[in-house]
Parts: structure tokens; sequence; C-alpha cells
């Protein structure tokens, strides 16, 4: 691990919202554990990035998140793992879902009703919540997705982008204090995954939703994240700051996707020219290069 | 190579999903087929094999009408990776799967094996060769689709959305792959919504929206219309949008590619330094 990279970010371990201590976990039959002592703090309101290679542990990380590790799938784990004050393995997936809502990639996998409204109520029909205040919170999460207007459409006849916001809005409705997604905009085209990014971003802004979100395409989730998380073979292998992990030369080896902004700014350093600070997104990208490119104009 | 002459589409439920397509891609082209959900990508694509027929006009392949020709004849010059992995995936061990359709089309044991060794080899599934595709991951199982069509060497190779959940490196290595082929004379068709993908690979873009091609031309001139691409649901690539930012100073628009945007910038500086 980098330590400059640790020691970067610093998180007050009271407001720690998820705990891992040398969480390892190896799946029924599998040869070589998923995770390989995974100690991680994310804090309460964090916007995590999770990202690495594909088969690094990402998916199994998330399931252990929401106790579908160990209560379902069964096989071998160690270490601690605490989630909103839960010791997971001692709570049920039920408790825990309270807690953490999960997003997965494929929307079709996840909505099954002939309303949207109705795909949105099912959790809190689950739950066993009186009537007028099921209406009232599923009304909030249309509106927060931005599908209140589709709320009578059957899911299955919409865009993909649509039908992920409504996924997002059943995960919504349960009021979760974290939300993880599961690479929830690869199905999409660009403009419909950057709503979805912006939806997300909302919720972790206004209603101070922890996310963690995995994620191969950095160039378009990286500007709401404040916080990255790398792995590589079932461990973490960086964990910092957005600017910190996207310009240190061990995301370049490991492969991490690194926005072309950045990339940009790496080119231009070793073409002598230093930009004022990262540059994550674009925009950053344009302001710094304007600055530099009149200044050293004249 | 393919001709693709003035197509309508409609699905048996009446969503017109082409409405009136004209194409023609040369032997050796690389084209990148992009577009926002439901602009009729996939559906365009899916004739170029024969998977579905037009409802009007036609689609030539090779000289052949599609219309009179079947499936799995059309097949062995026109390979398809499907978008989901799952719906193509069914054998118990990766190595069958790549396997099972050079012996449908009849390859001797011999060849069946070492085309298998170069497939499996190529797209780093050496290690997962015994096991079952599904117990794999999602970008795992992307890959093995991949290997088995590549396994028998049509001449054309059609990948609808190849770089979905593929992490940069596979990335890198499907582009060289891509680049690779297509200077081995084979044509490439990819479908994908994956702006900057395109931007690296650089290939010739047809733009659809609503069922139709609203543009076909270079990557470079075609991703940097910021009006185009908004029309069909695409975001710049992040480095035409860094330079869309700064034309202002003079600068040139149609930049997608970090390296020519770093030596203009340079020579731009360059007095300074």
């Amino acid at each position: 691990m980098d330590d400059i990279l640790c020691e970067s970010r610093t998180v007050n371990k009271t407001l720690a919202i998820i705990n891992t201590l040398d969480l390892k976990y190896t799946y029924p039959g599998g040869t070589a554990p998923s995770l390989v002592d995974v100690s991680l703090t994310i804090g309460k309101g964090d916007y995590v990035i999770l990202t690495g290679p594909s088969g690094c542990g990402k998916t199994t990380l998330c399931r252990c998140l929401n106790g579908l590790i160990p209560h379902f799938y069964s096989g071998k784990l160690e270490g601690e793992i605490e989630v909103a004050s839960l010791m997971v393995p001692e709570h049920s997936i039920y408790e825990l879902a309270r807690h953490v809502g999960l997003v997965f990639q494929n929307p079709e996998n996840q909505l099954f009703a002939l309303s949207v409204e109705k795909d949105v109520a099912f959790g809190l029909e689950n739950l066993g919540m009186p009537r007028e205040d099921m209406r009232a919170r599923v009304d909030w999460a249309l509106q927060m997705t931005g599908i209140y207007d589709l709320r009578e459409r059957a899911p299955h006849e919409l865009s993909g982008g649509q039908q992920q916001r409504v996924a997002i809005a059943c995960v919504l409705a349960m009021k979760p204090d974290i939300m993880v997604l599961d690479e929830p905009t690869s199905f999409l085209d660009p403009l419909g995954a950057q709503k979805i990014f912006e939806v997300i971003g909302d919720l972790n802004k206004k209603l101070g939703i922890t996310v963690i979100l995995v994620e191969h395409r950095l160039d378009l989730a990286s500007e709401y994240a404040n916080h990255v998380i790398v792995m590589d073979e079932g461990k973490v292998v960086l964990d910092g700051k957005p600017l910190d992990v996207f310009d240190s030369e061990s995301a370049r080896l490991i492969g991490v996707g690194i926005p072309k902004a950045t990339r940009l700014y790496q080119a231009l350093r070793q073409g002598g020219v230093h930009l004022d600070r990262v540059p994550v997104n674009s925009q950053e990208a344009t302001l710094l290069l304007q600055e530099v490119l009149t200044r050293d104009r004249g | 190579m393919i001709e693709v002459k003035d197509i309508f589409f409609t699905y048996p439920n009446n969503v017109k999903a082409l409405k009136g397509v004209s194409l023609n891609i040369r032997e050796g082209d690389f084209v990148a087929i992009m577009g926002q959900n439901g602009a009729g990508k996939t559906t365009l694509v899916k004739h170029f094999n024969g998977l579905l027929k037009p409802t009007k006009g036609a689609v030539i392949v090779n000289g052949v009408d599609t219309r009179e020709e079947s499936v799995a004849k059309l097949s062995r010059g026109v390979g398809f990776v499907f978008q989901n992995p799952d719906n193509q995936l069914f054998c118990e061990t990766v190595e069958e799967e790549v396997a099972f359709a050079l012996r449908n089309f009849g390859f001797e044991d011999k060849i069946v094996q070492k085309r298998v060794e170069w497939a499996i080899n190529l797209l780093g599934l050496a290690k997962h060769r015994q096991s079952s595709p599904f117990m794999l991951s999602g970008g795992e199982r992307k890959r093995v689709a991949l290997a088995s069509v590549l396994a028998w060497n049509p001449d054309v190779v059609i990948l609808d959305e190849p770089t979905i959940g593929q992490d940069y490196k596979q990335k890198e290595k499907l582009r060289q792959f891509i680049v690779q082929l297509n200077a081995q004379g084979k044509t490439v068709v990819v479908v994908t919504h994956d702006v900057e993908f395109v931007a690296e690979c650089n290939p010739r873009v047809v733009l659809m929206a609503q069922g139709e091609i609203v543009v076909d031309g270079d990557a470079k001139h075609v991703l940097t219309n910021a009006k185009l691409v908004t029309k069909a649901s695409i975001v710049p690539p992040q480095i035409s949008q860094i330079f869309m930012g700064l034309t202002d100073l003079g600068l040139p628009i149609d930049i997608i590619d970090v390296y020519e945007a770093r030596d203009i910038l340079l020579d731009f500086l360059g007095g300074d330094l």
C-alpha cells in the first residue's frame, strides 16, 4: 500500500460508517481468497469510488457490506466488518438492508412490478409501513430521482437510464445510510450515465447518504467523489483523495482508468509545464490551462 | 463487404427501430457505431450476419443478400459478440465454450485445439480454462464470449459494447488487439457508448439517433462536434471538452488524443520554455 496516500487522508474514526479490519474471504469451493486483509475506513457522508481490474474483489467487497456475505454466500469470512454500527456477521441481511441499499449493474435484474411506483413501494410494503407514510415516501423517492412523471409507466417500457433511476428510487425509498452501486451506468449512453451520476451526487450532497460507487469509467464519475479506493487481487492497494490516487504512479501501473484530464496534466508535466493543481475533470483542466496559457503568453 | 441499402426495420411490437439507413462498410474498415440507448445500433448490426432481415431495403454481405442465406453460413464470415455475455455462454468450461463453434463449423480436432489455445491466451483466460464461465466475473465472461468468436477467425468481427465491465488494462489490450486485427485486413465493427475508448482508437464513427444515421466520418471530427454528439446523447471525450474551453486562445477544436493535445499545448507555450 502507498503510505503517502494513506496519510493524506485522515478519517475521524468516530465519524466512520464502515470499518473493516483484516477482512479476508474465500468463496465456497474457491481455491484462493477473493478478499485479502482488507482494512478500510469510510467516513459518514463520503462519496467513494471503488475501482480496480476486473476480478479484483470489488463486487465481493460490496456483498460483504450488506451481509450477502456471509449470510447468503457461505464460504470463509475472517477479520472484522462493521457497517452502520452493526457487526455484519451478527446481523441478518434483513436488518442490514435497512441501512445499506444495493443497486445492480443491470436494472432489469432488479425491477419486476407492473408500474414504477409499485416497484418503488415494494421494499416499504415488506417493512409493513402504513399506507399514507408509504405514499409520501414513494413520491419523495420518485421526485429525488427525477422520475415522478413516470410513476404509472411499466418499468420494462422505459429506457435503460430511466430504469436505472427507478432502481435507485427503490433503494432510496428505504432511506438507507449507505448506497452501494455496482457499475450502475455501464449499460447507459454517456448522457444517461451523466444524469445517473448527478442524481447520485445529489443524494450524497443533499441527504448526506454515504455512496460507494463501483466504477471503471472514472472520466465521468470522478468529479463527484471525495474518496477513491483501488483494489487489485483482493487487496486494497490505494486509498485516498481522487487527485492523489489518480496522479500516483501505482494507479497507472495497476491499470486504473485515470481520467484524461489527469493524464494530460501528467503529459504536460513531462514536457516541463506545471499546472497549479492536479485536475480530475475537464472543467478543472480547462480553467488551469486558461491560466497557464494566458499568463505565459504575457 | 457490407452494403446496407436504405433499410427499415420494425419489430413485431411495432417499434420502428430503423428508418431508412444506408451504409457502406468496406473490407478492412474499422467502424464505431455510436448513439443513445434505443437509437437502433444493435438492431442495425444484427442485420450484418442475418440475425435480423430488413422489413424494407436490403443488406448485401460479400455479394450475398442476407435474406437469401442462413445465419449459420453468414456467421462463418461475420462473427458477432453480444453485449450481454450471458446470452451467449452455456458450456461447462471456458475451454468447451471457445471450442463449441469451431466444432460446429467442422474444424479438425487438432485445429480446434490450436485455435482454442490461441484465443484463450490472447484474452488472458489461461488460468480460467477449466472454470465454468458462470463462476467468472462480468468482465471475464465478456472476454470468454469474445474468445469464442475470434477463435473461428471470421473476416468481419462485430463487437456489441465490448468495453462494458472491462478495466482500463483490458480495454487497452482490446484496443491493441482490434488495431492488430484491423491491420491484418479484418473488418471490425464496434457498437459502443464508450467515447474515451473511441477517442483512443480513432476509427470511422457512425453516429445514430432515433433509427437514423446522423453523421458518418472520422472520430476526430465527429466527436468534437458538440451539437451532433449531444443529439446522439454522447458526451464529447474529455480532451475535446478541455479544448472546447480554449478556443478563445486560438487553439484548434478537433483534438481527442492526449498526446496530440500535449504537443499542441507545448507548442503554444514553446517560446517560454
